[in-house]
């Protein structure tokens, strides 16, 4: 059976956090629920886990790949027509490692921005469920579980004083 | 140090989206009346590159003037972005809130103006691309890497792609904000650059990670631009006051001390415009001017030291050069004017707390600061040029045309320009950052006294 998502808005952090105890209690899993806010919050605030990322490999492969390109360019290019210019040798190490210092520091930064795109499971096409409330300071509880369980979560928001609660297709149920 | 007030997420969100939903009479007449200066430079560049750069002052041996000089002095203020907001990010200062955005800002619009002297210098800039770009334009000949000119631009490129970059992704979650409160087109655009954007803790997360780690991978490549330019100089040959050894630190850090100051001078600008009074406050004016107190006093030291490395060899020409710049009439003037707006005048003032917290002397000073650095960037590059060759009756001068002067001109317009339409279309404080700061501060009783505190994450 396809997994639902619910999504349950509370108008202060401490109501939230308590809240993810209830739902703990109602039998859903930690990585099935997930917390939104429109501000980072401290660590641990809502008793989450720390998120398991490897986003720093991906300036080390970026640097990598940058000091590559930026080699085989400034090597490739004057060795393609060598002409001494300056009484330089054609391949001047100094030179190449200034534009391999830029290029490696360019491949890290374009590689580290993929790897926070990408690590942040972004971009995302479909936002439902979700409140603009929550960048208004409000904190959404997004429960994801089968469908069968959703009506049991959808109650645990409820007794964890929700605002309210929208679902999948947009709607909103005042408690 | 802490004079912070408690506001709401609402709060934050109208304040700092005001100047992107309501559009003032005066909004519109400062954007046009920046824009016909801007139009006009376009329009003396273009009479320009039509009649050839014999309508400017340019001429042998003087063939770097007021162009040449302006790259250097826009290049030196899109320093202050990123390192002001990275090294503020690295130490994890408070009251780097408001600046950061800001400084980020300056630093891609300033690079953006830099970048185009180069190719108004070369005078057809099209042809620019035959001498940079890793392409065979001429029959197989490739671009020079052992050229000083193709090191700048590969490191000007660099710093420009990483600052978008960096701007860009510190921006999504107050796109997703500004998502959140459109209609129409902007909902559209605001709901396709936010890329989906939710607020999670994953997102978050990974948030504070790409601002530090963008942090320490961005501040080598701020040091390596400045020093690159320097080194145009610096690899050039037989030219008296371009050779010293300290050329490259003495540009990167005479680039934050103007950098900072103009990073200053915008804050206080948008503090008035946009009646950010409770986000940009006289404590982060306080702060930014005891830290330009170490930045001016460093840069000072090296000028001190290019200077007396420069006498102290005895050398005839570069002595005579030196005497030319603080003697002769008009490199003296220039001189005098230089050290005192540089240095002499907003140092010794910064040292008190009243003018620190006093808004129209901060914005006095800081602009004092840049008009000096200006200078100086004015008077490495031409005195040097007129007395490049050996016999006295090859020595040259060199005035700036009206076609220079207006071309400089409309470039400050244009950086403003740019400054104010960014923040018709995003927020220039960063929301989620201000947030934050509202989240974790507190105030803790010691003693008899109560007191604003904040709290640190590791």
């Amino acid at each position: 059976m396809a997994n639902k998502s619910v999504l349950g808005l509370f108008d202060n952090a401490d109501t939230a956090a308590d809240a993810t105890d209830v739902l703990l209690e109602a039998g859903c899993a930690q990585e099935d629920f997930d917390v939104l806010t429109g501000s980072p919050y401290p660590e641990g605030a809502f008793g989450e886990k720390n998120p398991v990322h490897h986003v720093y490999v991906f300036p080390l492969i970026g640097a990598l790949m940058g000091l590559s390109v930026a080699f085989l360019l400034t090597s490739g290019t004057q060795i393609a027509y060598p002409m001494v210019t300056g009484g330089k040798p054609i391949l001047a190490l100094p030179a190449m490692f200034i534009i391999g210092y830029e290029g490696t520091l360019l491949g890290a930064v374009i590689f580290t921005i993929l790897g926070i795109i990408f690590e942040s499971r972004l971009p995302r096409p479909k936002l439902d469920p979700y409140d603009p409330r929550i960048t208004d300071g409000y904190i959404g509880l997004l429960v994801t579980c089968s469908e069968e369980k959703l009506e049991i979560m959808e109650q645990a928001l409820r007794r964890g004083n929700a605002v309210d609660i929208i679902h999948e297709k947009g709607r909103a149920v005042q408690t | 140090m802490q004079e912070r007030v408690k506001l709401s997420d609402a709060r934050i969100n109208r304040d700092l989206l005001r100047s992107i939903f309501e559009t003032p009479k005066w909004y519109l007449i400062l954007v046009g009346s920046l824009g016909l200066v801007v139009l006009t430079g376009f329009a003396a560049a273009g009479y320009m590159i039509n009649h050839g750069l014999g309508v400017t002052g340019l001429n042998r041996p003087v063939m770097w003037g007021f162009f040449i000089t302006n790259f250097v002095f826009w290049i030196g203020i899109s320093h202050a972005g990123v390192m002001l907001s990275a090294i503020l990010r690295l130490v994890q200062a408070e009251w780097r809130r408001p600046a950061t955005r800001a400084a980020e800002v300056l630093t891609v619009f300033s690079l953006m103006t830099a970048m185009m002297m180069p190719l108004i210098h070369a005078g057809r800039p099209w042809r620019v691309f035959y001498w940079v770009f890793p392409y065979d334009f001429a029959r197989g000949v490739y671009p020079n890497v052992r050229s000083a000119l193709v090191w700048d631009p590969a490191a000007v490129f660099t710093y420009l792609t990483s600052s978008i970059l960096f701007v860009y992704i510190a921006l999504v979650p107050d796109i997703a904000v500004l998502r959140d409160r459109s209609t129409g087109w902007r909902h559209v655009l605001y709901s396709i650059l936010s890329l989906g954007w939710r607020g999670s803790v994953r997102q978050w997360k990974l948030q504070l990670i790409a601002g530090i780690l963008l942090s320490a991978v961005i501040l080598p490549i701020f040091v390596s631009v400045h020093s690159i330019v320097s080194w145009d100089f610096g690899s050039a040959m037989a030219v008296e006051g371009w050779h010293s050894t300290v050329f490259a630190p003495y540009f990167v850090i005479g680039a934050v001390h103007s950098g900072v100051s103009a990073v200053v001078t915008v804050m206080i600008i948008l503090r008035w415009m946009f009646r950010w009074e409770d986000y940009i406050r006289l404590e982060h004016l306080d702060a930014l001017a005891k830290l330009l107190i170490v930045v001016a006093t460093t840069w000072f030291f090296f000028f001190i030291l290019e200077f007396i490395f420069g006498l102290y060899s005895l050398e005839g020409p570069e002595v005579a050069l030196r005497e030319m710049q603080v003697f002769e009439m008009p490199w003296a003037g220039l001189f005098i004017t230089f050290l005192f707006t540089g240095y002499l005048i907003p140092v010794p003032m910064w040292m008190f707390r009243k003018v620190r917290r006093s808004i129209g002397l901060m914005l006095f000073t800081t602009i004092l600061v840049n008009i000096g650095m200006w200078l100086e960037r004015f008077l490495i590059i031409v005195p040097g040029l007129a007395r490049k060759q050996g016999f006295t009756f090859t020595w040259g001068g060199y005035t700036p045309s009206a076609v220079e002067i207006t071309i400089i001109g409309s470039t400050f317009a244009m950086v403003s320009m740019l400054v104010l339409l960014f923040a018709k279309v995003f927020p220039l404080i960063p929301i989620g950052d201000a947030k934050e700061g509202m989240i974790l501060q507190d105030e803790i009783r010691i003693g008899k006294v109560t007191v604003p505190a904040v709290m640190r994450e590791e």
